[in-house]
């Protein structure tokens, strides 16, 4: 049953690998330079490198805006994006996964009234405005400079044609890496929450974590995908769409690279945030935008007077219609399955509000306004909790409920030394903070912030950081953290008026 | 990857040197055109063999060229511009060579007031062809010099009409026989034919040099 589940996620890194691997290798095929198996087989290796290896840092993005925790809700969200891409495609209608996908969590999050993080929604909105913008202008950028190499150099035509050939390999594999890294999000991101498995072992002294497990799964569904049904679209890709030469193609190619990368790398993230440079969200992006955004930066450098406005029109409307479809398919999708098929799609959850509570939202900046009426109270499913604020607030708390609910929901976990010096060595937690965790050995916790404090308590090494490169840091905290909260949590009911009494 | 790279620069070898073929015919047709002129029929037969033989390795090798850039699949996008401009470059060389052996074969007898009008035109001619191979160098290397070749070339085409029409001009206002006048006539327009083909091959360049710019 655990694994039936995943069917819509497979299904989903199938469509993905029968439409965007031709983002990445469509001209190269289209124009003949590389055959179709060549463009396939390297596709398939890398898009599974670049999802197992990199594809953490979107998945965490897509975590934030909404942590579907429960498997059929997973499996509903995943497949209301898959069929939203397909129809939307059978239609002829601009679209893109990345969209598909953020618009079914957020038709997961108002079926379970789960608080969406506008923080997160605004940083993914903007990266799809962002990226074919980015991908145009680093295609005029190359297109200049790859005009100068040609006339400066008197390169042989033939020669030209064996380097781009190379190049458009190249790039492909690296383009399949990229589109791995950001894309696989995609496919298995809501499944992470709600899935957990034993750690693998691969070979000796190469685990792969549930996450990672996850991904290689994904790709190779992206992998049947690329070799099923992709050749297609690749042909027709690279012959009517893109009439570009092989060099132009090979711009395409490497612009659309450089933005997926840049969207998907934590290396890249941190390195900008240690140099004190302002880092880009990660965000899963559409390669087929990006892709768009590099033709037009081509016709631009190239002298075009109009650039098709029909084409602009075209994703911008994508940006709207696709996220709005998904939306309403995954919640229609979610009612069916949750009342006809009787399964769980969210996991239910306990909320309080208590003194520690208000002052954790003051401290967090957040206003309280009347939530001490509520003081006392404990809620038994999101929908109630919301319900209770929206009677007290109104709309005005709507910014705020993603804090609001994070700071009151019950999730008791009890600090175990033998389980984390069991389990965590080896997960990259330094001795400092090691040691702090078993330090608090028998603590009783009923809310995940809480902890966070006790550990800050107990060590610097747990203290936000400020300054440059902090927010890497911070960020890479919050995620050791949230995997205390996962591996001390309490299977067993724990009522409130119990942690209050712990010492 | 080395072997990819010496290859290709093995084709390019192949191409360069077919290339100069058609520049040693050329002239080698412009001296046989001079040397008949000057009735020194010995180095006229010599320079006709010569024409012949590079005539002949051209042909092979453009065929070597042509299998290869198939078998290899180099230049998916453009290669049948490619195979076109060798095919209608090779048509350059034929004329020569079938204008040289009409020369040898008919014996045409050319008025005395006219031997300079048709070595003036072989030389337009000429230099019609050199400037055609240079646009066709420029083509594979430099497309941003294709321009100026393809220009001069143009300009001899012209030159090489203008004086053909002046010949003809001449031939039919003088009081020779009707079968001289159309010899004199047919000698010219075949020198002229061969400008005409090597303009041809310049405008197939152009449309190309378009379509392989970025």
């Amino acid at each position: 049953m655990l694994w039936l589940y995943l069917l819509s996620g497979l299904f989903l890194g199938w469509s993905l690998g029968a439409n965007d691997a031709a983002n990445v290798f469509g001209t190269a095929v289209g124009t003949r330079m590389v055959r179709f198996r060549t463009a396939a087989l390297v596709a398939s290796i890398f898009v599974l490198l670049g999802a197992v290896i990199g594809g953490a840092g979107t998945t965490h993005t897509l975590g934030k805006l909404g942590a579907v925790n429960a498997l059929a809700g997973s499996f509903t969200v995943a497949l209301s994006a898959a069929i939203t891409v397909t129809w939307m495609t059978r239609l002829s209608l601009p679209v893109s996964t990345s969209q598909a996908i953020v618009g079914a969590i957020i038709g997961w999050n108002l079926f379970t009234g789960t608080p969406t993080d506008f923080t997160s929604l605004a940083a993914i909105v903007g990266t799809w405005v962002i990226c074919p913008v980015l991908a145009g202008f680093f295609a005029i950028v190359l297109f200049l400079a790859a005009r100068m190499w040609v006339a400066s150099t008197h390169t042989h035509l033939l020669m030209i044609d064996v380097r781009t050939r190379i190049g458009l390999i190249i790039a492909g594999a690296l383009g399949s890496w990229a589109l791995g890294a950001n894309n696989i999000a995609n496919v298995m991101g809501v499944f992470v929450p709600a899935f957990s498995v034993r750690k693998a072992t691969l070979l000796p002294g190469l685990h792969l974590d549930t996450a990672q497990q996850l991904f290689m799964l994904g790709a190779l569904a992206i992998g049947v995908g690329i070799f099923t049904y992709s050749r297609r679209t690749m042909q027709t890709l690279g012959r009517n769409i893109f009439k570009l030469t092989p060099l132009a193609a090979l711009i395409v190619v490497l612009s659309e690279t450089l933005v997926l990368f840049l969207f998907a790398s934590e290396g890249l993230e941190h390195w900008l945030a240690l140099h004190g440079l302002p880092t880009l969200p990660l965000v899963p992006i559409s390669s087929s935008q990006a892709a768009v955004g590099a033709v037009l930066g081509i016709g631009i450098a190239k002298g075009a007077r109009g650039v098709n406005l029909k084409v602009l029109r075209g994703i911008a409307v994508g940006w709207l219609t696709t996220p709005l479809v998904a939306a309403v398919v995954c919640y229609v999708s979610l009612f069916f399955v949750q009342n006809v098929f009787e399964q769980q799609v969210a996991h239910p959850e306990r909320f309080e509000v208590s003194p520690a509570v208000i002052e954790h939202l003051r401290e967090e900046g957040v206003d309280p306004m009347n939530l001490p009426a509520l003081m006392g109270k404990e809620f038994d499913s999101v929908r109630d909790f919301r319900a209770a604020i929206f009677s007290h607030q109104g709309l005005r708390a709507e910014g705020s409920m993603h804090k609001i609910f994070a700071a009151a929901r019950i999730h008791p976990t009890r600090v175990d030394s033998t389980l984390a010096r069991a389990t965590l060595p080896g997960e990259g937690y330094t001795p400092a903070e090691l040691q702090a965790v078993l330090s608090l050995h028998g603590r009783l916790f009923l809310h995940d912030w809480q902890m966070d404090e006790a550990l800050a308590a107990a060590s610097p090494a747990w203290r936000p950081r400020t300054g440059r490169g902090a927010e890497v840091l911070n960020k890479s905290l919050r995620r050791k953290a949230a995997r205390l909260h996962h591996l001390f949590e309490l299977r067993e009911k724990i009522e409130p008026a119990f942690q209050r009494r712990d010492p | 990857m080395e072997i990819l790279f010496r290859r290709t620069r093995e084709l390019e070898r192949q191409i360069d040197e077919y290339l100069d073929l058609v520049v040693q015919g050329s002239l080698v047709y412009r001296s046989a055109i001079e040397h008949y002129l000057q009735k020194r029929t010995d180095d006229f037969s010599e320079r006709l063999a010569e024409l012949e033989s590079i005539e002949s390795k051209a042909d092979e090798l453009r065929r070597e060229i042509e299998t290869r850039l198939y078998m290899e699949t180099l230049l998916p996008e453009s290669r049948g511009d490619v195979l076109g401009l060798l095919e209608s470059i090779d048509r350059v060389l034929n004329r020569c060579e079938e204008s040289l052996q009409d020369f040898s074969v008919e014996h045409p007898e050319f008025m005395a007031e006219l031997i300079e009008d048709f070595h003036e035109l072989v030389v337009e001619t000429i230099s019609c062809v050199d400037h055609m191979v240079m646009a066709a160098r420029s083509y594979f290397r430099d497309p941003k010099a294709v321009r100026d070749h393809i220009a001069h070339a143009r300009y001899h085409e012209h030159e090489s009409d203008k004086i053909g029409e002046r010949i003809r001009r001449m031939v039919f206002a003088s009081k020779m026989e009707l079968a001289a006048k159309l010899h004199h006539r047919d000698f010219a327009m075949r020198i002229d034919h061969i400008a005409d083909a090597a303009e041809d091959v310049c405008d197939r360049i152009a449309i190309a040099n378009i379509k392989r710019s970025l």
